[in-house]
């Protein structure tokens, strides 16, 4: 972990709510896809985390939806703001469990994080296919950017409005085989592919946290080898450590 | 050169460098901060919250935020005492060689003297603090915090099984604190901290439900300081004994406030948690703040504004 300030570079939208910052500063505690970082935002007590979507060359990629009043007041960004940042909190995803032609799956801000992961994948000279699910075509974003690093990127909408209709498990059988699988998004759709699917497979979660960094226990939970911090130990845990029954 | 101002101060019969003592929860066992930087710089802190059997606390969300603050329901989360002197200490024995604060809660008097007593064998531990804000499940899930007589009873049976000084950790959800710390006194406690959390409850307008699981929680953080630096006030100004003053501390600023109220020494709570290097900014800063309100020795101005 590392405490330092970040400079707004930029600051896009790229769908409905969702917004893409781009901030230069110190990356080199950011060891792994899947791994978030913790802002502190003026007027906010608690910091925000946020998962890494990219970070290369001293830049650092967030992709962000707007739920609340902090990243509301992200959103308000438009370059050159200063950002007390906490870098290279979580775990990530283990690279060496994905095998030759992992598939990544991500549910709407859950999509982030499996860019910097697909990109990792690309370069250890993996076949990646990623399923992206949204609810509808205004919420779509970053197809160019994974088609641009090489991954095979397949759309679901909710209502139909671009790609396959419904969610990302009616996609799985539209991109073949697949050696392992990454997810993260909505509870509901993580606990949809782990019944779907019998893959090894590695999960992010998502809690509310206070630190961010493992001291204050408020993100636990229960797994099959005892206790673990969402924000420490997680937030990408592996199939056989969840206590999840299948559907 | 000479250190120009004298920061050490006395805690129930053991020396500290400064007054600044990471509360419990908010710093785990060290270790964590551990990593970020030398924790030996630290008066001491209060470890996480031990109780005699293991718990995983409450279900989540545990965490809300509020202006200035937050709240937490963790539910006393930790491994028990056994893996805490087993595991954690000889951990903690790697990067901390001062003596810590042990904290400790029970649901009945019989787990605090449990408890204690385990703790106050090891010579690792300096000071108990125990918490006397957890529902005593045999008084029908009342504080013993909350009534002069139970916490007086849990500071008698503690005690009565340990050698160590014992500071009592009183909860601010009460009536008259002053009869509270008073009883305790009376019972034979060689310390009292205060203040532990104020209930809090945030409603979320979307799901139009509370945030947090249990509904209720500990609010903590900047905005009750004020309501802190009252209650310490008060206590210190009806006790011979130390108090520990916390709540909302988050600078040396603070720090000054809340001996001038009568502390003797102060704990950090929630500010580790927003800035993990909270207590290393206050203990840096410390000197510069007291030259700059004319203070040479911190144990001048304890109670000072009496």
């Amino acid at each position: 972990m590392k405490q330092s300030i970040f400079i707004v570079i930029s600051n896009r939208k790229v769908a409905k709510n969702t917004f893409e910052m781009k901030l230069s500063g110190d990356i080199s505690h950011i060891t792994a896809p899947g791994q978030f970082v913790n802002i502190q935002l003026d007027g906010f007590y608690l910091r925000r985390p946020i998962s890494v979507c990219d970070a290369e060359n001293g830049v650092l990629t967030l992709v962000y939806k707007v739920v609340g009043k902090g990243t509301e007041k992200m959103a308000e960004m438009t370059g050159g703001e200063e950002l007390d940042i906490l870098t290279g909190l979580g775990n990530g995803y283990d690279l060496t469990k994905c095998g030759d032609n992992p598939l990544l799956v991500g549910g709407g801000v859950g999509l982030p994080p499996m860019f910097l992961l697909a990109k990792e994948l690309v370069k250890a000279g993996k076949k990646v296919k990623v399923i992206a699910g949204f609810g509808s075509a205004d919420e779509v974003f970053y197809k160019e950017e994974f088609e641009n690093i090489g991954a095979e990127f397949t759309v679901t909408t909710v209502d139909g409005s671009c790609g396959i209709k419904g969610f990302v498990t009616n996609a799985l059988e539209t991109v073949g085989e697949y050696s392992s699988i990454c997810s993260c998004g909505p509870e509901p759709m993580l606990k949809a592919l782990y019944s779907a699917t019998s893959a090894p497979a590695q999960f992010s979660f998502e809690e509310r946290m206070g630190c961010g960094f493992g001291a204050c226990m408020g993100c636990s939970c229960k797994t099959v080898t005892g206790y673990k911090r969402i924000c420490k130990d997680g937030p990408v845990l592996c199939r056989e450590e969840i206590l999840w029954e299948k559907q | 050169m000479g250190k120009a101002v004298e920061t050490k101060v006395t805690l129930c019969g053991i020396e500290l460098d400064n007054p600044v003592i990471p509360a419990s929860g908010t710093y785990g066992f060290g270790y964590e901060f551990a990593e970020l930087y030398d924790i030996n710089i630290l008066g001491t802190f209060s470890f996480k919250g031990t109780t005699k059997d293991p718990r995983f606390g409450n279900p989540t969300p545990r965490i809300a935020e509020c202006p200035m603050g937050m709240i937490n329901s963790v539910g006393l989360q930790n491994p028990g005492v056994e893996k805490v002197i087993s595991e954690e200490l000889p951990k903690l024995k790697k990067c901390f060689n001062k003596p810590v604060m042990a904290n400790v809660s029970g649901f009945s008097v019989e787990e605090y003297v449990y408890t204690c007593e385990k703790l106050d064998k090891c010579d690792q531990v300096g000071w108990l603090e125990v918490n006397v804000s957890c529902p005593n499940v045999h008084g029908g899930g009342m504080s013993f915090g909350t009534s002069p007589e139970a916490a007086a009873e849990v500071t008698r049976a503690v005690k009565a099984v340990t050698t160590k000084p014992v500071i009592i950790k009183l909860s601010p959800n009460v009536t008259d604190i002053v009869s509270i710390a008073k009883a305790c006194e009376e019972a034979g406690a060689d310390g009292i901290s205060l203040i532990n959390t104020l209930l809090g409850m945030r409603i979320d307008l979307r799901t139009k439900k509370p945030v947090i699981a249990n509904k209720m929680g500990g609010f903590s953080g900047s905005a009750i300081f004020p309501v802190a630096v009252r209650m310490v006030y008060q206590v210190a100004g009806a006790v011979k004994i130390p108090v520990v003053g916390m709540g909302g501390v988050s600078s040396a600023e603070d720090v000054v406030e809340m001996m001038l109220a009568g502390a003797t020494a102060v704990e950090v709570g929630a500010a580790n948690l927003i800035n993990p290097y909270a207590c290393r900014d206050i203990i840096n800063d410390l000197p510069r703040v007291m030259e700059k309100y004319g203070i040479k020795n911190l144990n001048e101005i304890i109670g000072g504004a009496h």
